[in-house]
C-alpha cells in the first residue's frame, strides 16, 4: 500500500474541514472497499480521514421516518428490530450482500460509496475511463459478462455492486449529506449517477461532502417483499441480476408497488414503467409477465452479457411472484 | 507487501519521528504543533490522532487478553500487525483482499477480515485471534469438533474457519446446515472440506453429542 497520513477527527465539522484542506484525502469508515482499492493501486489517497469517532451510529425513529446513521454497520442494520419489522426488504438485501465478516465492518455510507467491481477498473494496466478519464473502456470490447444492460454509455458499462442500495432505491430513501456549506438532502434515486461522459463520477456527492444518514419514509410494504439475487455461486458473490420488490396488496389488487434492480446498471435501476403497469392490477403471473416485458425494453447487451436480458425478464417475474405470495 | 519497512528511496526522518513518538506517548498536542507542517498544524487543533506519512503512531490494543501499547505506521493492516510485528502467525494471509476469510479474527467479539482494516483504526479494541481461543492446553469446543470431524485438509484456511465458526455460533446463525453454509460463506476452503466443517459446527451447536 502506498503511504498516507492519517487523521481521526472527533467531530463532523473537523472531518469536513480536514477534507477541505486536502483534496487528495479520502474518508475511511469500514475500509472494506477503500483498502482493497489502495492495495491494488486504484485509489492512491495521500491522507485518510478516519470518521469512526463521529456520532453517526444511531438508528432511530423520527416520527414515521426511520433515521439510519451513516456509520451503522451493515450487519447491525440487517438485524435491527425496526428494520426487520418496518423494512424487511432492506434486511433481506443487506444479508444477500458480502459475508458476515464484511457486513461487520461495512457501513451504510461506505456501502453507498463503494466502487464498481469491473475488472478493467481494478486492473491498472488496462484502460478505464472511470479510473483514468479519457483512457478508454476495456470492457466494451473486452470480457463484459458482468456488465450493464441499462443506462450505460460508450465510455463505461460498469455496474454498481451494492445490494443494500437496490433496496433503498426501491424504498424511496433520502440521503443526508453534510459539507462546508451545511447540510442537504438527496433523493436516493438521484444519489448515484449514470456514466454518460463522466464515468469517473459514481454519484452526486461533492468532494468535500460526507454522508451523515439515510432516511426511509413510512410505507405499507411490510408483508409483500422480496429481494432476489442471482449470482454465480449460492452465496458471497456479486449479483449478475438482482431484483427488489415491495408491494401493497389488498382485496387481491396491487395498490402500490416498487421494483428496482441491481447488477444491471451504473446505479440501482428503478423500474417506474413496470410499477405503473402493475398498479391497480391483480397480482397474477400474466400481469407480472407483462410488467417484466416492459422492464426489459431498452436493454442493450454486449458480447458476453446477452443472457442478462432474459435473466432479468425471468428474475423480475419470480421476485414479483415471491413477494405477492409472501 | 513490505509494510512497516521504509522504501530505500525515502530517507529516514529519525530525529523528528522519535521526538514525535515520545510526545505522542504523553498524549500532548502542544509539541505536535511545533513540529508539524502548517497544514497539519491546523488539523491538529481538531483531530484526536494524527500521523504523517511513514510516521508511526501509538495504538493501544488488547490482544488475546493482553493489553499492548504498540507503535505502527497508519498503512499497516491489523493482519500485518498481528503476523509481522507480534508473530501471531496463526491468522493467515490468503487473498489479502477480503475474499477468502483466512484472516478472520474477532474484534470486540465480532468477526471481521483483519486484512481490510488498519491497525490504527482499532484503537482501544479487544482482538481475539486463533492463538487466544484455547484455554491453555484445553482446546475450544469448536477446535475439538474440527479435529473430530476432519474439518480440514491442508489447514491453511482453518484458523479463519474456526474463528468464523465460533462467531457464527455466538451470533445464533448456526440453526441449520443451510444457515451455517450461508453464514460461513465468507470463508473459502480450496480443499473442499465444507461438509465436515458444517458437521463440526452442527456438532457444537448440538452440544457435541452427534460426533
Amino acid at each position: 500500500m502506498n503511504p498516507f497520513s492519517y487523521v481521526r477527527p472527533n467531530s463532523l465539522k473537523a472531518a469536513i474541514e480536514a477534507m477541505a484542506r486536502d483534496h487528495s484525502a479520502r474518508f475511511i469508515a469500514g475500509g472494506t472497499n477503500l483498502l482493497d482499492l489502495m492495495k491494488n493501486g486504484v485509489a492512491l489517497p495521500e491522507k485518510l480521514i478516519d470518521i469512526n469517532q463521529l456520532p453517526l451510529r444511531e438508528i432511530r425513529q423520527d416520527g414515521n421516518t426511520l433515521h439510519i446513521g451513516a456509520l451503522v454497520l451493515n450487519s447491525d442494520l440487517a438485524a435491527h428490530d425496526l428494520v426487520k419489522t418496518q423494512h424487511p426488504l432492506l434486511s433481506e438485501a443487506l444479508l444477500a450482500g458480502a459475508s458476515q465478516q464484511l457486513r461487520n465492518m461495512a457501513t451504510v455510507g461506505g456501502n453507498m460509496m463503494q466502487r464498481t467491481r469491473c475488472s478493467y477498473f481494478y486492473d491498472t494496466s488496462m484502460p478505464c475511463n472511470k479510473r483514468q478519464p479519457n483512457s478508454g473502456c476495456g470492457a466494451t470490447g473486452g470480457i463484459n459478462r458482468m456488465h450493464a444492460i441499462f443506462g450505460a454509455s460508450d465510455n463505461c458499462i460498469a455496474v454498481h455492486p451494492s445490494d443494500m442500495c437496490v433496496a433503498l432505491a426501491a424504498l424511496d430513501a433520502t440521503v443526508l449529506v453534510a459539507g462546508p456549506k451545511g447540510e442537504r438532502r438527496i433523493p436516493f434515486t438521484d444519489f448515484h449517477r449514470l456514466p454518460g461522459n463522466t464515468p469517473q463520477l459514481d454519484n452526486n456527492l461533492a468532494k468535500n461532502e460526507l454522508i451523515t444518514a439515510v432516511e426511509i419514509p413510512p410505507h405499507p410494504f411490510t408483508k409483500h417483499t422480496c429481494y432476489l439475487k442471482v449470482r454465480d455461486r449460492a452465496s458471497y458473490a456479486f449479483a449478475l441480476v438482482s431484483v427488489a420488490v415491495a408491494m401493497d396488496i389488498s382485496d387481491n389488487v396491487i395498490r402500490n408497488v416498487r421494483i428496482a434492480m441491481g447488477g444491471v446498471a451504473h446505479k440501482p435501476w428503478r423500474l417506474p414503467d413496470a410499477e405503473k403497469a402493475l398498479t391497480g392490477k391483480t397480482p397474477t403471473s400474466d400481469n407480472f409477465r407483462l410488467a417484466a416485458n416492459i422492464a426489459i425494453q431498452g436493454a442493450k447487451t454486449y458480447a458476453h452479457n446477452g443472457f442478462k436480458k432474459e435473466l432479468a425478464f425471468n428474475s423480475i417475474q419470480t421476485a414479483l411472484l415471491k413477494a405477492a405470495t409472501a | 507487501m513490505p509494510q512497516g519497512n521504509k522504501p530505500s528511496s525515502v530517507p529516514p526522518k529519525k530525529d523528528k519521528q522519535e521526538a514525535r513518538r515520545d510526545f505522542l506517548k504523553q498524549s500532548s498536542a502542544v509539541m505536535a504543533l511545533a513540529l508539524a507542517p502548517p497544514l497539519v498544524l491546523k488539523a491538529a487543533q481538531h483531530d484526536e490522532a494524527i500521523a504523517a506519512v511513514f510516521e508511526k503512531m501509538p495504538v493501544s490494543l488488547e490482544i488475546n487478553g493482553k493489553k499492548m501499547q504498540l507503535s505502527v505506521e497508519p498503512r499497516v493492516t491489523l493482519l500485518d500487525l498481528l503476523r509481522e510485528q507480534l508473530a501471531l502467525t496463526g491468522t493467515k494471509k490468503g487473498c489479502d483482499h477480503g475474499q477468502c476469510g483466512a484472516c478472520t479474527v474477532h474484534v470486540n467479539g465480532q468477526r471481521i477480515n483483519s486484512c481490510l482494516t488498519l491497525a490504527v483504526m482499532q484503537e482501544g479494541k479487544k482482538i481475539t485471534t486463533i492463538e487466544g481461543l484455547s484455554n491453555g492446553d484445553q482446546l475450544h469446543p469448536v477446535q475439538e469438533a474440527f479435529i473430530r470431524h476432519d474439518g480440514f485438509q491442508c489447514g491453511y484456511c482453518t484458523p479463519g474457519q474456526i474463528m468464523s465458526a465460533v462467531a457464527c455460533l455466538n451470533e445464533g446463525h448456526a440453526g441449520s446446515p443451510e444457515q451455517i453454509r450461508e453464514f460461513m460463506s465468507g470463508n473459502i476452503c480450496r480443499c473442499g472440506a465444507y461438509d465436515n466443517i458444517v458437521n463440526a459446527i452442527m456438532d457444537v451447536k448440538n452440544g457435541g453429542q452427534t460426533a
